[in-house]
């Protein structure tokens, strides 16, 4: 569980693979190709690696005519860029027309941290959850990133993937199989069940757990993986314990939170449902990872707390 | 070209205007002015141009058009009906519900078309996707785009056109309808592009300004842009046209007021009478001749 893999050094190296099993890959750039790591890709594949300058609407529309042309473009920018800036050439170029666009955010929510609140994307998957048949997606850890680069590449259809670029500890076996749509439950408890989306709140939530789990308290731990198609039948399966808390390095209205909340209302009426994420009112800041995860209560006592007040209302 | 080819390509087009005036009047509305201007482009395109199979619209050999100003989709439905790529009483069907010939252009509806335009801006983006997708894989051909005036408005325009210029995509013709008017008004008034043709001289492209109504004027300087193509050392090429917004519908043609208008049967058959072209489409016009 202790090692750690540069997130953005395994998604090239799963690039490059996938172009030496025969994929016809085009790699995407808006000037951000060195903070996506894709030089890497450029330098073995010259000819499939293609910069656009900074033009994120030029990007999204470029690798639409690509997928167009029979190509599997893998697109990447900040998300913040990806979501705000291209949102109609995505929508429209890229969805609308049923075309084969990969569109990678980089740098989600708090991992923006440096760079401040004008790139804190907060609301890149409310944004593109409401996309007719998108598909989306935020690895947990170095392994899943392979496995869900690898899934989105032979998917027939436009997706949207979340990739912090920063190390990120392993949770999983490398032979670990995934699937579109399925979630992964890391661990099983009766009292309370954590559904958790991308690096930075799947490794929250298990601090969590273990936090609880010296009171007595037995967690769940979901790793969501796949905002859409979110894995209902996994979420309702774990909600007899009658509390879920999400947890979701993103605004909490309309990311995880509200499609965790949609699920109960409709599927599971009693369920007491807590959000952890960044507050409705609140816009992204300037900080390092830690500060600003604490800033917007997305760490683990956040979780647990949350936690504890819903198993006492019970 | 000689006088008989261009005299057959200027009866295509009365015939392409007729029924494109048809089918947005059967319905009673739609953009008639920017999908008039087009239609001598079109059958230049379509019946000399470009390299097409209409009985296989997927064939991944064949030329590429994406139509930006996908607003001025009924032109080139009427075009490609006539081309034998759909019926021609599709062209009735015009914004109906569950049609197959919406408002703007749809690559997923229509047989024929190619990329799914309707956001101003975007095609030509998709255009330079799809002559890099194309150059990657050696094939030969060419990939056109009609782009409009008053989209050269928008910022993503001008991103495409350095980027095109930038990977020498010279397999890319593009053309600009330009007829001076959109929505508001004229263009000069709303956002004057001045020297069009300087602007896109300066980003890199070939450039030149064409009557958009003379087809030996136009297919000049798309033979000029096919002979030097060499993508990866040549430049692309863009063909601004001057046009007139309407041209050929006798009750709006050079109005400002036509981007999106209403007009019926009345106006229909005064326009056909006009440009001297039976009804085709229309039963009570059709019938009633």
């Amino acid at each position: 569980m202790s090692d750690q893999k540069e997130m953005r050094a395994v998604y090239a190296e799963t690039l490059i693979s996938l172009v030496e099993e025969g994929k016809d890959i085009v790699v995407l750039e808006a000037d951000l190709m060195r903070a996506t790591g894709t030089t890497a890709f450029a330098k073995k594949y010259p000819d499939r690696a293609v910069n656009v300058g900074v033009a994120e609407a030029n990007l999204v529309g470029i690798a639409s005519g690509l997928s167009a042309a029979g190509k599997v473009p893998f697109a990447a920018t900040f998300a913040c860029f990806a979501s705000r800036r291209a949102y109609d050439q995505f929508f429209l170029s890229a969805n609308y027309a049923q075309l084969n666009v990969k569109l990678i955010g980089t740098d989600p929510g708090v991992t923006a941290a440096f760079n401040g609140g004008t790139h804190m994307p907060f609301e890149d998957l409310t944004l593109m959850r409401v996309i007719p048949r998108l598909t989306i997606a935020e690895p947990s850890d170095p392994i899943s990133l392979a496995a869900i680069t690898r899934l989105g590449a032979n998917l027939k259809g436009s997706f949207y993937m979340r990739l912090q670029r920063k190390p990120a500890p392993v949770i999983y076996r490398e032979n670990e199989s995934f699937s579109i749509g399925k979630a992964k439950v890391l661990r099983e408890g009766g009292d309370v069940t954590l559904v958790a989306l991308g690096t930075v709140m799947v490794n929250e939530a298990l601090k969590a757990a273990d936090m609880l789990a010296q009171e007595g308290i037995k967690a769940t731990i979901i790793d969501a993986l796949w905002l859409s198609p979110l894995d209902e039948e996994t979420i309702l399966a774990h909600s007899g314990c009658g509390c879920i808390v999400t947890c979701e390095n993103h605004r909490v209205t309309g990311g995880l939170g509200s499609a965790v909340a949609e699920v109960i209302a409709e599927k599971a009426p009693g369920v007491r449902l807590a959000r952890i994420g960044v507050a409705a009112d609140l816009f992204g800041e300037v900080g390092t990872l830690d500060w600003l995860a604490e800033r917007f209560a997305l760490t683990a006592p956040h979780i647990a707390d949350a936690a504890r007040t819903l198993i006492q209302q019970k | 070209m000689n006088t008989h080819e261009i005299q057959a390509l200027e009866r295509k087009a009365r015939e392409i205007r007729g029924l494109t005036i048809e089918e947005i009047g059967y319905l009673g509305v739609g953009h008639i002015g920017g999908a008039l201007s087009i239609v001598d482009l079109l059958v230049l395109l379509y019946h000399k141009h470009m390299n097409i199979n209409p009985k296989e619209p997927g064939w991944p050999e064949r030329d590429m058009l994406v139509l930006s100003k996908g607003h001025a989709g009924p032109a080139l439905y009427a075009t490609l009906a006539d081309k034998g790529y759909f019926p021609l009483d599709w062209l009735l069907t015009l914004n109906k519900g569950g049609t197959n010939l919406p408002s703007h252009c749809d690559r997923t509806k229509t047989p024929g078309i190619d990329m799914t335009t309707g956001s101003l801006g975007q095609g030509l983006s998709a255009a330079a996707g799809l002559a890099l997708g194309r150059a990657m894989d050696r094939k030969p051909g060419f990939v056109y785009c009609i782009i409009g005036d008053g989209e050269s408005n928008e910022g993503q325009v001008w991103e495409a056109a350095m980027f095109a210029a930038h990977r020498k995509l010279s397999n890319l013709i593009a053309f600009a309808d330009w007829n001076g008017m959109q929505i508001d008004g004229l263009t000069k008034e709303i956002i004057d592009m001045d020297d069009i043709v300087a602007k896109w001289t300066a980003f890199g492209w070939h450039a030149r300004m064409v009557d958009g109504h003379d087809f030996a004027a136009m297919d000049k300087a798309i033979e000029e842009a096919k002979r030097r193509a060499a993508p990866g050392i040549e430049r692309p090429s863009m063909i601004v046209l001057r046009t007139i917004k309407g041209k050929g519908a006798s009750f709006c043609e050079g109005q400002v007021t036509n981007h999106n208008m209403s007009y019926g049967i009345p106006q229909t058959k005064e326009a056909l009478a006009a440009l001297g072209v039976p009804a085709r489409l229309i039963p009570e016009l059709v019938h009633g001749a």
